[in-house]
């Protein structure tokens, strides 16, 4: 069985980390298992971790009264869910909802904030690597937002 | 060219109506078939017919059939005004006059021995789809053949059945996603690019088809070379208002090329400049 040290140094998103960082996250992670259908959080409540996804899958949806939810992206092995933990106020802004049997290793954000503060160096390590994140998805999200493929 | 030949591809040849089938809310497939005695066109994949419905207007649709079938001319036809509303509306043993097959078609012969990496939006599909047959009706002349496929939403796919029976395919990676997606839905949900991340893409040997929407296309080659694809292995499907399909009327001019003559397949390197004019 792999150690979440083995999968944490190896996963893309924390390639070129300084190794002396890995052990911090470590201490921050937690391997966790969400069943189809659940809920990995749901928006409005507290934002205190995010996720790398070990397989599954997972869909970000955004709910409109009246209306039935519309699912605006889905994340798979291999990517990152979740930044809300990392921006005041903490709160998540979409429902998280895993449509396969999901495994995902947990990073507690409150526990990462507080190192992040103690130690600047690892603070802008890992907002480099979630700037890149914002980024890529803001892109997709303007690309979604031109819709198109719509009659016009 | 001889005066006989110009007058042929300006002459509509009735073609019966064998079948039109519903792909999604508003887009219909028709398989035509020429007269009996009369041989079909043989066609490349990436060129389109001009389909003229008697009395309401003549339209350029991308033949979206098997190249290896050619006397069964297959188009894939979105409904969006009234003539295209007037040629899914007919009926098995109706009639519609073909002119064609017209364009430049995409680069089989260039892709030989490589990957062919086909990213399609929305009913960019259609054209692609004769390029995704001759790769699998020839599977031992291509490398890995890896299909990105992005529509609205689950309900404006095309081909579903297909792109199912494609993936099983040896070699083959066929990838779809929806922009917007509903709970029922279980694929992916992301614009065209997030797919991406997913392939399983050796750039160095690889030819790219991308066939969409423009801004779609803009999106996708970026996203190419990112991963690392060269220029010179890109090739788009362009797409304008044809209207006599031979170069002679000027409507699908664009910038130095006519469309209709010298695409509707193009190297991106050869329009590369021209897809960022606001003008054209």
């Amino acid at each position: 069985m792999e150690t979440l040290e083995r999968i944490i140094s190896q996963h893309q998103f924390f390639s070129g980390l300084d190794p002396s960082y890995v052990g911090l996250l470590v201490s921050c992670a937690s391997n966790q298992r969400f069943k189809a259908g659940s809920y990995i959080f749901k928006e409005g409540s507290e934002a205190n971790e995010f996720y790398l996804v070990r397989s599954g899958k997972v869909a970000l949806e955004l709910f409109a009264p009246q209306r039935t939810p519309i699912v605006v992206e889905t994340l798979s092995e291999g990517e990152i869910l979740g930044w809300s933990w990392l921006l005041p106020p903490y709160f998540w802004k979409f429902h998280a909802h895993a449509v396969q049997d999901t495994a995902a290793i947990a990073l507690d954000g409150k526990c990462l904030r507080t190192k992040c503060e103690e130690n600047h160096d690892l603070g802008y390590e890992l907002l480099k690597r979630f700037a890149r994140i914002v980024a890529v998805r803001l892109e997709a999200t303007r690309f979604q937002l031109l819709d198109v493929y719509s009659a016009k | 060219m001889s005066a006989v030949a110009k007058l042929d591809s300006m002459l509509p040849q009735p073609h019966e109506v064998r079948q039109v089938t519903r792909e999604t809310p508003d887009t219909f497939t028709l398989t035509l078939q020429p007269p009996k005695g009369v041989d079909g066109n043989a066609f490349l994949p990436g060129q389109f017919s001009m389909l003229w419905v008697f009395g309401v207007g003549e339209l350029p649709i991308s033949i979206s059939g098997d190249p290896a079938v050619p006397d069964r001319l297959i188009y894939t036809v979105r409904s969006v005004g009234q003539a295209t509303h007037a040629l899914v509306s007919q009926k098995a043993g109706g009639g519609v006059g073909v002119r064609g097959p017209f364009g430049t078609g995409w680069p089989i012969d260039a892709a030989r021995g490589r990957d062919v990496i086909v990213v399609a939006g929305g009913i960019g599909l259609a054209p692609l789809r004769p390029v995704i047959y001759h790769v699998l009706r020839n599977r031992n002349q291509y490398g890995r053949l890896i299909v990105l496929y992005g529509a609205r939403s689950p309900r404006d796919l095309l081909y579903r059945k297909e792109l199912a029976n494609w993936a099983r395919q040896q070699d083959t990676q066929v990838l779809t996603t929806v922009d917007y997606g509903g709970i029922a839905w279980h694929g992916h949900v992301g614009v065209v690019t997030t797919l991406f991340k997913y392939a399983r893409l050796q750039p160095a040997r690889s030819v790219a088809m991308i066939c969409g929407p423009e801004i779609m296309m803009r999106f996708v080659t970026r996203e190419l070379e990112t991963h690392g694809l060269k220029r010179a292995d890109i090739y788009l499907s362009m797409e304008r208002n044809m209207k006599c399909a031979v170069g002679f009327c000027g409507h699908c001019q664009y910038g130095p090329h006519f469309i209709c003559k010298d695409g509707p397949v193009f190297p991106y390197e050869s329009i590369r400049p021209l897809l960022e004019k606001y003008e054209l």
